[in-house]
């Protein structure tokens, strides 16, 4: 049965500024993802040792996940209950690249772990212990009739009762990520989970 | 050892780590510097890039890089083995 669920929380990263529910809460004149992307970290005070590990998709899309989840009580939800779903228009290309110039030397181990845009739904999971269903799917854009309908098929069938989706595109010096966290209860700040102000949302920062 | 330290920070991005922060017989995996298995790889990596040593025995891996310590023994033997 469908009920109206609830967008709980956004965080849109894009133009060299980060955005929790709308409002700006970090920003930086780094120009170099790589550089921007710890620049944030630092200025979080995140502690956690893998971030630097990581290549800059899983960077830009643990961080977004970190801000937006800033304040959520997990622990109101089983670790199988909270799911993830996100897309992009590169896949893992970024990577991918990085890691064939190496392939001509000696191949990275470190970077071919990342050649797989999933990998930063899991890098999400192991900071959360969250242990719902996840997807990751490719799109030339921003699809966000696609997002609502396939997350609120999860939801509507108790699937999970919440979901963290979205868009985590990273291309060499252009990226975007927009996080959307979507619940069945609704929030003094929440917005219904519609295809409207998911595209709203995301249009609201477009970097 | 110094020298190797520096670049087992750079080759595994060790960030938030000084390389005068490993100790000598500070064990490199689990409870000692926390690395995982794709740092172990990395290691191998290091070893042929940096001293053109290939790691033929997986099975010496453990022993290996249980330290900093061991890892230079391992080094050195080599490199007197070749000259």
């Amino acid at each position: 049965m469908s009920k109206e669920k609830y967008i709980t929380s956004s965080c849109i990263i894009a133009g060299q500024v980060i955005y929790k529910n709308g409002q700006p809460v970090f920003k930086c004149p780094a120009t170099e993802p790589s550089e921007f992307l710890v620049s944030a970290y630092r200025h979080f005070a995140l502690q956690y040792p893998k971030f630097h590990k990581m290549d800059n998709l899983a960077k830009l899309g643990w961080l977004a996940n970190e801000v937006l989840l800033d304040g959520f009580d997990k622990e109101k939800y089983k670790p199988e209950d909270v799911g993830i779903v996100l897309s992009n228009a590169s896949s893992s290309l970024d990577t991918d690249i990085k890691y064939y110039e190496t392939v001509k030397s000696i191949p990275s181990p470190a970077l071919f772990v990342y050649t797989l845009p999933n990998i930063v739904i899991g890098e999400i999971s192991i900071r959360h212990q969250f242990k719902g269903e996840n997807a990751f799917f490719i799109f030339n854009e921003f699809n966000a009739g696609f997002i609502e309908q396939y997350v609120s098929d999860l939801v509507n069938n108790n699937i999970l009762q919440a979901c963290i989706c979205g868009w985590v595109e990273i291309l060499g010096d252009s990226y975007k990520a927009a996080l959307f966290l979507v619940e069945k209860d609704k929030t003094a700040d929440s917005v219904i989970f519609t295809e409207e102000n998911l595209n709203n949302i995301y249009q609201l920062h477009n970097g | 050892m110094s020298d190797l330290k520096s670049q087992i920070v750079a080759q595994l991005n060790l960030q938030d780590i000084k390389p005068e922060d490993i100790g000598d017989d500070q064990p490199l995996f689990v409870e000692g510097l926390g690395l995982d298995s794709i740092d172990a790889l990395e290691l191998i990596v290091l070893l042929q890039q940096q001293y053109k040593i290939k790691l033929s025995n997986a099975d010496e891996g453990p022993k290996v890089f249980r330290t900093v310590r061991t890892m230079a023994e391992y080094i050195t033997a080599h490199q007197a083995q070749n000259s």
